[in-house]
């Protein structure tokens, strides 16, 4: 057997192959559904912005359980004076238990819970008028990455790839590391979208390995050969059964699904393998200390999706929910990310890579400024805090305010529409735009809402 | 296109919904929220504007609750967008929010005239006649919905006034439910009695083959919705051999009914698969999604419950018994107090309250008071969803925020369980602060002891032990060698101090050891000691404190037990003695209750239907979404009843109604439908279900030929104790599972945080919650297990093993395939495809059977030390005609496992 004639021939094959699925009866549906845009066969293939894009692609740090904004990033020194005084019944102020700081040359006040990241102040864009819809955790979490808490929509990573498509073929274009809340699944998934822009969760455990992250990534019994044939009759099959039973959308698309996969299996041992950085870059991110060494992994590998092209990157740190022990557990919390998150933000800055990368942190709400017990705080959704950094939004810049107390946004108000419409533009789309007619009408990601908050960009 | 415009016109209303998707939950909340600030904390501090103060109104209460239930939700949903101050606009100065905005009207001038139809502008506009006054713009409103407005002007224009609401509240002020709210959230229609209605006249008395049908019907007609063809008899007999015994059906029963031509074909098919073994491990699986079935703690510190699994077998017998509902719900809340008339009764009864003490637990809580709070809001949280889709457990810090439940009720039934006495196990140990005894069974119980300890598990534990004890030996010498010296142990030097460390630490494995070994003797073999299960038994009547905020520091009055004030009269005077508990169960159970029935009765059509007649099996509140088709529900609920809450009864007549044979092809000429969007209720064709994980694994083990269906011993957590971190728990899981692989999925271990792969891939449930709906994902990573992991390419091969030893014929071979898999025969175009398929698989396989010179990774090495052949490419070169013959078939069958056909339930 001559190994190098069968590599060409493999390798031919498979483009052959990944042309044909591409532009296979799979795609023919999604002919000018995009509205305005050009036909596209190729769901994941790159489409045109409808503005001048700040950022290619976004890394969002998700911080699952709503973190407490009056002890990080919004300083309220006001607390410090009325800290045990009844802010009603049964509920006293609690004064953070944490000093603040001016930090950098822009001077944004971050609390000592974020040492290193506030070491990046100024490139922070701190958005400090947020505004849930609701307090509870399953709901807003919901409605922070979908728009709505009671239906099932399409999660932000895929309208964004829906939008623009992905500029690498071999990996899906939304990616959710550790996925964990309240939101479940219904957080990732592409609702009525095409499977296609459904996020692929990824599981990056501390002490496994970088290739278990995606089980079954490796076939042990065959080579691609056979797999891409079966792939071929796959589609015979389900073409055939389409003729017979009708087109369901929905089910049907899994096909996509398989592309997909059959790429991700040469593409993804490399990517996932964090093995091939070397021993600074891990110390940057904490990867190695005890504390920091699960968020720093997880921050290193949402660095190399970003470099290989997906669209949009989620990584998950839960355990923010500290109705008690909070001066221990926050503490803890913040430990755990502050390090990594300074180490995404220095390397993608020194990468050239923040530019044009939007890093979003944030909960679905916040906390309340009064105590519950004596240590811990209660759900607020009424005001709170989330940052974005780099993509072309103003650094060193604190963009609305909440009350004296940090109780309620006052100030640049930006509800969860408003955000997600202020994503959106930063990648290039318009929010009001970006629509996909399902069951008789065109929706959107911020339905009838939304309004960019054009002041956050530089 | 009447079928087409049908379509689109409920669209358009659902999309009314979402587009003001905050909002329709909102505005049907506030009406009856008393008046402060809290629901500003939930982004709806404008919802002052339609809030209720109905004393002054000037209304009948019966025309305001018309308004509420039927027309304010649809006002919201279909106008709300653009008139409305929660909108996103205002368009044309015209608002929906009050009844004097809308006699103000906007631009075009008054909105409506009350009393008068036809002179209401709104009517007018809804009615779409005038090209120039149509809205919604986006598409007319069902003739139903027309109606609803139209009535409503016609009495007037009912609407309560307006109450002025406070916005300086502030974010998370106290509320409390006044008497009346609560008085009036009684006519929230999941709260007021269950309503028997003669059936419908229909526009086609003749389509209806049960009574059911015409309830069904009478609703289409309604929408204007014609219902589409019968499915074929294959695709009927597959789909409800999947849904009553999660399997599909083999060949030999599919001929037996196709040749059945005799009346009642259809009944003798569900009735044997209703008699069959497999119906209880499917239902019984779908009860233990609701029960949140698990056999861990969960939380930080994952304690196993080894016994847990005497419940998932309970469950499993009494859906085969088809033990009456109400009384395997009363087993469940109080079993321990009910009459027993024999030793296995009795068993029974104490092992079904498993159901009380099977939630996730903090064993590592700081202060018993707290922990037991938390199991008792956990408790109260899992009967009130599950039994009652209700959310009581949002009452535990304030009142409930949308359903007036005030927080006294939780209280009420905090008490009940407070006064009970939860049975978990758990050994004590280093973060395990909180234990519990079992509770032991009967001994002369018909049951069998667990299974046996695998030796390797049984190593495992013993060294665990040997080595515990040497490290708390060795702690205690030094501890009495230093005893003399007065220093503080903190003053001892390192090495001193790390020994004294590591036996403290090592007491608890050492526990954890003794009481595994404890429950196997030297053989192996379980020992009386796993005669015990879980559960809950009486503990000291005591009425609890309400808690302020829910803290136990913040405590107010006693609160007398009893039940939600909302689902029924006066009742606290009902508890006769101990917990209440008895008392609670025959509340839940009562015939007149509002709820138990209709919640039952729309679990059981949401499993066979795919979509619940209410969309949200766990939320019959407001916050939930209202009925589809409440006339059918209610007519279900009652049959149930009559039944003697025979739940096979149910599912027997919904197995044959007319609706469940209804096809689920899309109506040709008709743009695809997306799955998830068919409700057989609204659009009059059944939906496409995915099957589920166990349903997928089952299939495969059965359709291989490797399927055992006995039901295996207990369960791989049987075996353990203790907390175990996950890489323990790992491998002691890797090494007893073999022993289950053949075996039903719903037999397969289920650990918090650790659900076996083949079963998370597919969204199997996180069992923290009560679970009434799963997830439905299609994600690359199912695509990934379809082509790569162990178990599809095991179950593959056996799968053509089994093909290739029936028939040397292709046509029989293939036809084996398609039958075993789908159901039916293939045709022409799928014998070419996969005759091609095979012939250029074979070519393709010899290229790949080049020997390669030694296994790389250490995978490989492992499978070669363990003698397991790693087929393909470190095979021989001299692979035989036969070998490759399998594995080319092999290919073939793994195809049929990936297609959407075989997971797909038409």
């Amino acid at each position: 057997m001559n190994l190098c004639s069968n590599r060409i021939s493999t390798e031919l094959d498979r483009r052959a192959m990944l042309q044909t699925l591409a532009f296979g009866f799979g795609w023919t549906a999604f002919n000018g559904m995009a509205g305005a845009s050009p036909k596209v066969d190729d769901p994941l293939a790159l489409k045109p912005s409808h503005h001048t894009p700040t950022a290619k692609r976004v890394i969002f740090l998700y911080m699952s359980g709503a973190p407490s904004h009056v002890d990080t990033f919004d300083h309220k020194p006001a607390l410090i004076g009325l800290d045990g005084q009844e802010y009603r019944r049964n509920a006293k102020l609690l004064a953070s238990p944490w000093k603040f700081r001016p930090r950098g040359d822009s001077g944004l006040m971050i609390s000592d819970l974020f040492p290193s990241v506030a070491e990046h102040a100024d490139e922070l864009c701190l958005l400090r008028g947020m505004k849930a819809g609701i307090p509870a955790h399953a709901q807003a979490s919901l409605q922070l990455h979908t728009g709505s808490f009671q239906f099932v929509r399409p999660s932000m990573g895929s309208w964004s790839v829906y939008g623009l498509g992905n500029a690498n073929e071999n990996l899906p274009g939304f990616v959710t590391i550790n996925p964990r809340g309240g939101g479940g699944a219904g957080s990732y998934g592409s609702g009525f979208l095409p499977a296609a822009y459904q996020g692929t969760p990824i599981e990056l455990s501390r002490n496994s390995s970088a290739s278990n992250a995606i089980p079954n990534l490796k076939n042990e019994q065959h080579g691609e050969a056979v797999q891409r044939r079966q792939l071929g009759l796959l589609r015979q099959l389900e073409k055939e059964r389409e003729r017979r039973a009708g087109r369901v959308q929905g089910l049907e698309s899994v096909l996509e699904q398989y592309e997909l996969a059959f790429r991700m299996q040469s593409e993804v041992p490399d990517v996932v393998d964090l093995g091939t950085e070397d021993r600074r870059t891990l110390e940057l991110y904490g990867i190695g200390s005890d504390a920091t060494d699960g968020f720093g992994r997880q921050c290193l590998l949402a660095r190399r999706l970003a470099e290989e092209g997906v669209r949009f990157i989620e990584i998950t740190a839960g355990g923010w929910d500290t109705h008690r022990n909070m001066r221990e557990a926050l503490a803890e919390r913040c430990l755990a990310v502050d390090k990594p998150i300074a180490g995404l933000l220095a390397d993608l800055k020194q990468r050239r890579m923040l530019d044009d990368t939007l890093v979003v942190w944030g909960g679905e709400f916040g906390r309340t400024p009064y105590a519950q017990g004596d240590d811990g705080r209660d759900h607020n959704a009424r005001g709170f805090t989330m940052w974005m950094a780099g993509g072309g939004v103003k650094g060193g810049f604190s963009y609305g305010s909440t009350d004296e107390t940090g109780a309620e946004a006052v100030e640049g108000v930006m509800d969860i529409h408003d955000w997600h419409a202020t994503i959106l533009h930063a990648l290039g789309m318009d929010h009001e735009r970006l629509t996909f007619n399902h069951a008789g009408r065109d929706f959107r990601l911020t339905d009838v809402h939304g309004r960019v908050h054009s002041d956050v960009f530089a | 296109m009447p079928k087409h415009r049908s379509l689109s016109v409920r669209r358009i209303l659902g999309l009314g919904g979402i587009a003001v998707s905050g909002m329709l939950m909102a505005f049907s909340a506030p009406s009856l929220q008393p008046q402060d600030g809290a629901m500003n904390s939930m982004g709806m501090d404008d919802m002052g504007g339609m809030s209720v103060d109905e004393t002054t109104s000037g209304f009948s209460p019966e025309r305001i609750a018309f308004f509420e239930s039927k027309v304010r939700p649809l006002l919201i949903g279909a106008c709300g967008g653009c008139h409305s101050d929660n909108g996103s606009r205002i368009r044309a100065g015209f608002k929906i929010d009050t009844r004097s905005a809308m006699l103000l009207g906007g631009d075009s001038g008054p909105a409506i005239v009350p009393g008068d139809p036809d002179a209401s502008l709104l009517i007018e506009a809804i009615r779409y006649h005038d090209p120039g006054l149509q809205m919604p713009p986006r598409g007319a409103l069902n003739p139903g919905e027309i109606s609803i407005l139209e009535q409503w002007v016609a009495m007037g224009a009912p609407m309560p006034k307006p109450r002025v609401t406070d916005r300086d509240t502030a974010p998370g002020t106290e509320f409390r439910w006044s008497d009346e709210e609560i008085e009036r959230g009684r006519s929230h229609w999941s709260y007021t009695p269950i309503e028997s209605s003669p059936p419908p006249s229909t526009s086609d008395d003749d389509w209806a083959r049960v009574e059911l049908d015409r309830f069904v019907l009478a609703e289409l007609d309604a929408r204007g919705v014609k219902p589409t063809g019968d499915a074929s008899r294959e695709t009927w007999f597959r789909r409800v051999t999947f849904d009553l015994t999660g399997l599909p059906p083999t060949p030999k029963e599919q001929s037996a009914f196709l040749a059945d031509t005799r009346p009642g074909a259809f009944d003798r098919v569900v009735d044997r698969l209703l008699a069959s073994p497999a119906f209880g491990e499917r239902w019984g699986r779908h009860w233990l999604d609701v029960a949140r079935y698990a056999e861990s703690s969960g939380k930080e510190n994952n304690v196993i419950y080894p016994h847990a699994w005497r419940y998932r077998d309970w469950v499993v017998s009494a859906f085969n018994q088809d033990i009456p509902y109400d009384h395997f719900i009363a087993m469940q809340i109080a079993g321990d107090l009910l009459p027993a008339g024999s030793e296995d009764e009795e068993a029974a009864n104490l092992i079904a309250t498993g159901y009380l003490a099977l939630g996730t637990k903090s064993h590592n809580t700081r202060g018993r008071a707290q922990f037991i709070a938390d199991v008792v809001d956990e408790q109260i949280d899992a009967t009130t969803q599950g039994l009652l889709a209700t959310t009581v457990a949002c009452a535990r810090c304030h009142d409930h925020k949308f359903d007036p439940i005030p927080q006294a009720d939780y209280y009420a039934l905090a008490g009940i369980f407070a006064s009970t006495e939860t049975r978990f196990g758990g050994v004590e140990g280093n973060q395990t602060r909180h234990t519990s005894l079992l509770i032991e069974i009967p001994a002369g119980a018909d049951l069998p002891d667990g299974p046996q300890l695998s030796d390797a598990s049984r190593e495992i534990a013993e060294r665990t032990r040997r080595q515990a004890e040497e490290l708390v030996r060795a702690a205690e010498e030094v501890r009495a060698a230093n005893r003399g010296s007065r220093t503080n142990r903190n003053q001892l030097p390192a090495d001193i101090q790390r020994i004294i460390q590591r036996g403290r630490q090592a007491t608890g494995r050492l526990r954890v050891s003794e009481t595994l070994l404890s429950r196997f003797d030297a053989d192996g073999r379980p020992t009386i000691e796993n005669f015990v299960c879980m559960g809950a038994v009486e503990g000291d009547p005591r009425d609890v404190p309400l808690l302020e905020r829910g803290e136990l520091d913040q405590a107010r009055d006693l609160v007398r037990r009893g039940f939600p004030r909302l689902l029924g009269s006066g009742n606290s005077e009902s508890i006769r003695s101990g917990s209440g508990r008895l008392e609670l169960a025959e509340w839940i159970t009562d015939e007149r209750h509002p709820l138990t029935a209709r919640v039952w009765t729309n679990r059981i059509w949401q499993y066979l239907f795919g979509r619940g007649i209410v969309p949200t099996p766990n939320n019959f509140g407001l916050s939930g979404r209202p009925p589809t088709n409440q006339p059918l529900l209610d007519h279900l609920a009652i049959q149930l009843q009559e039944s003697g809450w025979s739940t096979k009864s149910l599912i027997r007549q919904l197995a044959l109604s007319r609706s469940y044979g209804l096809s689920s092809d899309p109506r040709p000429g008709e743009e695809p439908v997306q799955v998830r969007d068919v409700d057989v209720l609204v659009d009059g064709m059944m939906r496409r279900r995915p099957l589920e994980a166990e349903a997928i694994r089952d299939s495969m083990l059965a359709i291989s030929g490797r399927l055992d269906a006995t039901p295996p011993l207990g369960s791989v957590a049987a075996t353990l104790e203790g907390s175990l971190r996950e890489n323990t728990l790992n491998r002691v899981m890797e090494q007893n599972l073999p022993r289950f692989e053949d075996h039903r999925s719903i037999y397969l271990p289920v650990v918090r945080g650790s659900i076996v792969d083949d079963l998370a891939i597919f969204d199997f449930p996180e069992p923290e919650f009560v679970t009434g709906e799963r997830d439905q994902t299609n994600v690359a990573t199912q695509a990934l297990y379809l082509m790569n992991s162990e178990l599809v390419t095991t179950q593959s091969k056996a799968f053509a093993r089994r093909v290739l030893g029936q028939s040397d014929s292709f046509t029989d071979r293939m036809s084996l395939i398609f039958r075993l898999a789908y159901g039916r025969d293939p045709g022409s175009y799928e014998y070419r495809a996969c005759r091609d398929f095979l012939q250029d698989i074979e070519r393709t396989l010899k290229k790949e059977l080049v020997p390669k010179p030694q296994p790389q990774n250490q995978r490989e090495r492992r499978q070669r030390a363990n003698g397991r052949r790693s087929a393909g490419r470190s095979s021989s070169p001299r692979t035989s005609n036969a070998d490759l013959e399998l594995m080319a078939w092999a290919t073939l069958c793994q195809t049929i496992f990936q297609s959407t056909e075989f997971r797909t339930l038409d």
